[in-house]
């Protein structure tokens, strides 16, 4: 299903009620939606509601409007076509890396003997085999990355939710990571929604780009990415036209304008 | 690596050189100073009294009946200790009903306790073991209603996110993640565990080292009270290094830390 929808946003808003009793809206009447395969980034200033948007796609959220599918069903709860990765590795100290990558699997009941074979199958592809048996703490940050994305396609999900996963591991590492997603996801052929500050990130990696306004939330553009290597982060960010793509995205969020006019 | 193996055997050999130095002073400073040994008996009396008390006075009997005591409380206590802590830590609307009673108690000198419960149960080994039990229950029960509160939201929501029920994230998320406290506390709570079972047999009883500790006063035997001092320390050590024994192989997963850190 090559143009199979994958994941939609119909009409979403959300409206929190502050400690002070105040009605504040997150996200305001957002729709798009995700195709099979596709890599879609979502950039926006912060406190637009970025976060919000993933918790509700991952079912933990109810939206106070609209609806959200994924696979064609209405997402009502957690659910296991939809995955998510955090800044935060979030792995168990306690748990092997194996052990660790196992745990959504576990948790989802799959019987031992299989989810073995693919903790070492995703752990062999991320190049972790040899570091199965070890435990969280030591490994560096770019290879816990690696053990919670390895975590996040065990489940096999219809779609992975990637919130600024690699906004805290240092520049070169990030890079790295980057292609191995990238190379990861298409190997996999899977779909994917990423949440990003770093905007040549959101270039980079998206086969399409939608900029967030300041809160209330809304979806302000749709900008599609038309450049080879999608799949190879690295190799994109020498094509000359990156950066006109870049300054796009600057000037849609305002980050153009004059120091003093942006709080 | 090898600057710290270098630092730990000069931290050692001075260790060593102190405990000599302490012994010695202990042997012959009091008669060097004029202290007559009812105040302060010297090592080697104090080693006599020991043999002594090993023949005469049962001091194995008494010893090991303090002991089993400890033992008692201590697990019990833990457990309550834990069990509350786990149930608090999971229903907030019983820790908001509770925590009142919880702080009050807790403010309570649990000693003060002992002479009540003697007098509800007698001179048996009881009252001993529940005074224990109150004292070590607290410690165990903070440490781990603050780890549960501590779990970060993140990793409950990513167990909520692969669709965990409430027992598996309790199962695989937040007792694993209690163990650390759990066992700080355990640390705590078998020290504790002494101290409430010897303020019992000070209360009342013929059993036990409180009980030799308020005999050897009535006689005025300072010897005695210095050896029953000694067995309430080593049981104490004991029971401190076991709970380090079983933590460093639970919490076998934590980088590598100094042997014995309080």
């Amino acid at each position: 299903m090559p143009d199979a929808v994958r994941l939609e946003f119909r009409d979403v808003t959300m409206r929190f009620v502050e400690a002070s009793g105040k009605s504040l809206t997150a996200v305001h009447q957002v729709s798009f939606v995700v195709h099979d395969g596709e890599v879609v980034s979502l950039i926006g200033p912060s406190g637009c509601g970025k976060s919000t948007l993933l918790n509700i796609g991952s079912g933990l959220y109810r939206p106070s409007e609209g609806e959200v599918f994924v696979d064609g069903e209405q997402v009502e709860g957690p659910n296991a076509h939809v995955a998510f990765m955090l800044q935060k590795d979030l792995l168990l100290p306690w748990r092997s890396i194996a052990e660790n990558v196992m745990f959504g699997v576990e948790i989802q009941g799959v019987p031992a003997r299989e989810r073995k074979q693919r903790a070492r199958a995703l752990l062999e592809m991320l190049h972790l085999a040899e570091f199965a048996d070890h435990y969280p703490h030591q490994l560096s940050g770019g290879m816990r990355q690696r053990v919670a994305l390895a975590r996040t396609l065990a489940v096999d999900p219809s779609v992975l939710l990637l919130d600024e996963p690699f906004s805290a591991v240092d520049a070169q590492t990030r890079m790295l990571l980057q292609r191995e997603l990238a190379q990861t996801l298409k190997r996999a052929r899977k779909t994917a929604l990423l949440i990003t500050h770093d905007l040549m990130e959101a270039v980079s990696l998206s086969d399409r780009v939608l900029v967030m306004s300041r809160r209330p939330g809304r979806i302000i553009d749709e900008i599609r990415i038309e450049l080879p290597h999608r799949d190879d982060p690295i190799a994109r960010r020498h094509d000359h036209k990156v950066g006109a793509y870049v300054e796009r995205l600057m000037g849609l969020l305002g980050i153009d304008e004059p120091a003093g006019a942006v709080a | 690596m090898n600057h710290g193996s270098k630092m730990m055997r000069r931290g050692a050999t001075a260790s060593l050189a102190l405990l000599v130095a302490f012994l010695a002073a202990w042997e012959w400073g009091p008669g060097l100073l004029g202290v007559p040994s009812f105040i302060i008996p010297p090592l080697s009396m104090v080693v006599g009294e020991f043999t002594r008390m090993l023949s005469v006075s049962g001091l194995m009997m008494h010893t090991g009946i303090t002991t089993a005591e400890v033992i008692a409380g201590f697990l019990l206590g833990s457990l309550l200790g834990a069990l509350f802590g786990y149930l608090l830590g999971m229903s907030p609307t019983a820790e908001v009903a509770l925590s009142p009673y919880i702080l009050v108690l807790q403010i309570a000198p649990k000693v003060a306790f002992a002479p009540l419960f003697i007098l509800w149960m007698g001179f048996t080994v009881y009252p001993k073991i529940l005074v224990a039990i109150l004292i070590v229950f607290f410690p165990v029960m903070v440490n781990v209603l603050t780890a549960i509160r501590a779990v970060d939201p993140d990793l409950i929501n990513l167990a909520r996110a692969f669709k965990a029920t409430r027992a598996q994230i309790f199962w695989k998320v937040e007792f694993p993640a209690s163990m650390p406290p759990l066992f700080a506390g355990l640390r705590i709570a078998s020290t504790l565990a002494v101290v409430g079972v010897v303020v019992g047999e000070l209360v009342g009883g013929n059993l036990g080292l409180g009980y030799l500790l308020s005999f050897g006063e009535g006689q005025a035997n300072t010897p005695m009270v210095f050896v029953a001092i000694g067995m309430l320390t080593l049981i104490g050590g004991l029971a401190y290094l076991l709970v380090i024994f079983v933590e460093q192989r639970v919490l076998h997963y934590l980088p590598a830390r100094p042997l014995g850190g309080i």
